[in-house]
């Protein structure tokens, strides 16, 4: 009797299978739960996986519940690929998904959050411009251009989800109000960090990734938010070494 | 078959241990007697921050063992050309001074499933694995090792034993052999064969790197011990004892502790270490 290893897969995910025949023990006898040890390691293993992966999520659930949703999760979404560093990628998707948890609407944009922080740790390494770079006159500020490092990310969510990040890593962090919040997570050597972006902070950076001017997507974005706040914007990204090129193109004579 | 012109590093035969990052700031400074570093493959494949800068920064200094442990080398399906061309291009810059893998499978239908699992050791089986390991040697451009697996049960349809398999792959391929001398225990115990045996029928000469690690301890459904090998804890004893037994008839082999579970103060691993150093002196002259 030969075990295809499609067999041997379908079994391994679903505990309700009967393990394949063909599978043995010394004597010839059927394998049982020796078969188990490997079901076993791919749950426990894929589940290790998440808990590093969403520490604030586990810690917003409790691990037991954690472990459960991680249960169902990795039989949904077994990884595609070997880098168990970027695995978890449809979990905030999936959180959406889940009924039970509709009643804790945030926990997809906090997932969302995480996956964000963990693509910044991996991500390629760049050599942020000089704080100076922006000492300029204030017409040629708004003249610039603006590459940033790979590392950046910007999350969007109608939730207060960097307070609640905030509130479940660190001792003394007050609670969360209830109002969105915009992220920017920047990386300045190898630790990534969170930061609260202002009103319209994330336009501005959406705008000036299309390769618009400071001055432009200024434009725009205070069209939309007449509170946007320029230099608040430009300082946490200057001081999170964000900011890998400044280009000003010269002003027409 | 394995191009004789392509270069074969050597990692010491002094012992080694798995690297983890919480151990970098120790190891830099007291590492005797660990001579080189193992590093999970796939934990170094992206793009840059903190990982790569470490190992950057360790490769000056320690020989580096790259251990890949999701190529999948017995998956029935073709092995996935993303994956090795990440592998080549990690052992390109790095140069480390051994690469190796599993005998074993882990992705099947684009499903990776983060488990070394268990192949019957058939002559179909054996035409594949050869292919596949022609395959990563061409492409990663030098010689990998090849791991025996822990197992927990036995295939009906296998018509080889473990050690006269490995034998012939080497013979078709070119490979070397990685020993884990804990997964020998294991098996062995779980599938009740001498653990010496396999040990004498197995190609010691194509050895390039030995493992050891811990291993738990259970039962099947009558009542037998089923070892698990966990990689959480000290080796134990017998496995000692059968490290002994594999060098005195292989002379001085590069030896790595490997602890990936429940990883332990560098202090405990680096005993582990002299343990192994300890074994390495006590082989006869």
């Amino acid at each position: 009797m030969s075990v295809s290893q499609t067999a041997f897969h379908t079994a391994l995910l679903d505990p309700s299978q009967a393990v394949p025949d063909g599978l043995v023990d010394s004597s010839d006898q059927p394998a049982g739960r020796r078969f188990s040890v490997y079901r076993n390691n791919v749950a426990v293993s894929l589940t290790e996986a998440m808990h590093q992966a969403f520490p604030v999520i586990t810690k917003l659930l409790g691990t037991q519940n954690m472990d459960g949703l991680s249960g169902i999760f990795l039989r949904k979404h077994p990884p595609t690929t070997p880098l168990m560093m970027f695995y978890g990628e449809e979990f905030p998707q999936f959180l959406t998904g889940m009924e039970q948890l509709a009643h804790l609407g945030y926990l997809a944009d906090v997932a969302l959050l995480e996956l964000a922080l963990r693509r910044s740790y991996h991500a390629t390494d760049s050599t942020a411009v000089d704080a100076k770079a922006l000492a300029v006159s204030a017409e040629e500020v708004m003249q610039a251009k603006l590459e940033f490092a790979p590392s950046m990310q910007v999350i969007r969510s109608e939730w207060p989800i960097f307070s609640i990040w905030r509130f479940n890593t660190q001792d003394d962090a007050p609670k969360p109000q209830a109002i969105g919040e915009d992220v920017l997570v920047t990386r300045p050597e190898y630790d990534p960090a969170p930061h609260l972006l202002p009103a319209g902070g994330a336009d501005w950076i959406a705008d000036m990734m299309t390769g618009l001017t400071i001055g432009q997507a200024f434009e725009n974005t205070s069209a939309m938010t007449p509170e946007f706040d320029l230099g608040t914007t430009l300082a946490l990204l200057l001081q999170g070494g964000a900011i890998t090129s400044v280009t000003i193109e010269r002003l027409a004579q | 078959m394995l191009d004789n012109a392509i270069r074969s590093n050597r990692l010491p035969s002094a012992p080694g241990v798995g690297y983890k990052p919480q151990h970098f700031a120790e190891i830099l400074e007291h590492a005797n007697p660990v001579a080189w570093l193992e590093i999970h493959a796939e934990n170094y494949m992206g793009d840059g921050g903190r990982p790569l800068a470490q190992l950057r920064h360790l490769s000056e200094q320690f020989p580096i063992s790259v251990h890949g442990v999701g190529l999948s080398i017995g998956g029935e399906a073709r092995l996935d050309a993303d994956h090795l061309s990440r592998l080549k291009h990690l052992v390109g810059w790095l140069n480390p001074a051994s690469f190796s893998e599993h005998l074993a499978w882990s992705t099947h239908d684009s499903h990776f499933l983060n488990d070394l699992l268990p192949l019957p050791y058939t002559d179909a089986t054996l035409a594949r694995i050869c292919e596949h390991i022609d395959q990563v040697q061409d492409i990663v451009g030098r010689q990998m090792l090849l791991e025996n697996p822990s197992s927990y049960l036995a295939f009906e349809e296998s018509t080889w034993s473990e050690p006269e398999f490995l034998a012939e792959i080497t013979r078709r391929t070119g490979c070397g052999l990685l020993l884990d001398v804990n997964n020998v225990f294991v098996s062995a115990t779980n599938l009740d064969f001498s653990p010496q045996g396999y040990i004498d029928a197995y190609p010691l000469d194509k050895v390039g790197e030995i493992h050891l690690g811990g291993h738990d301890e259970d039962e099947d459904d009558h009542g037998h011990p089923l070892l698990i090998d966990s990689h959480g804890r000290e080796v134990v004893d017998p496995v000692w004892a059968l490290l002994d037994y594999v060098l005195e008839k292989s002379g001085p082999k590069p030896v790595l502790i490997e602890w990936d579970t429940d990883v332990p103060d560098w202090p405990v691993l680096r005993a582990e270490a002299e343990r192994a150093q300890t074994a390495l002196d006590r082989i006869p002259a």
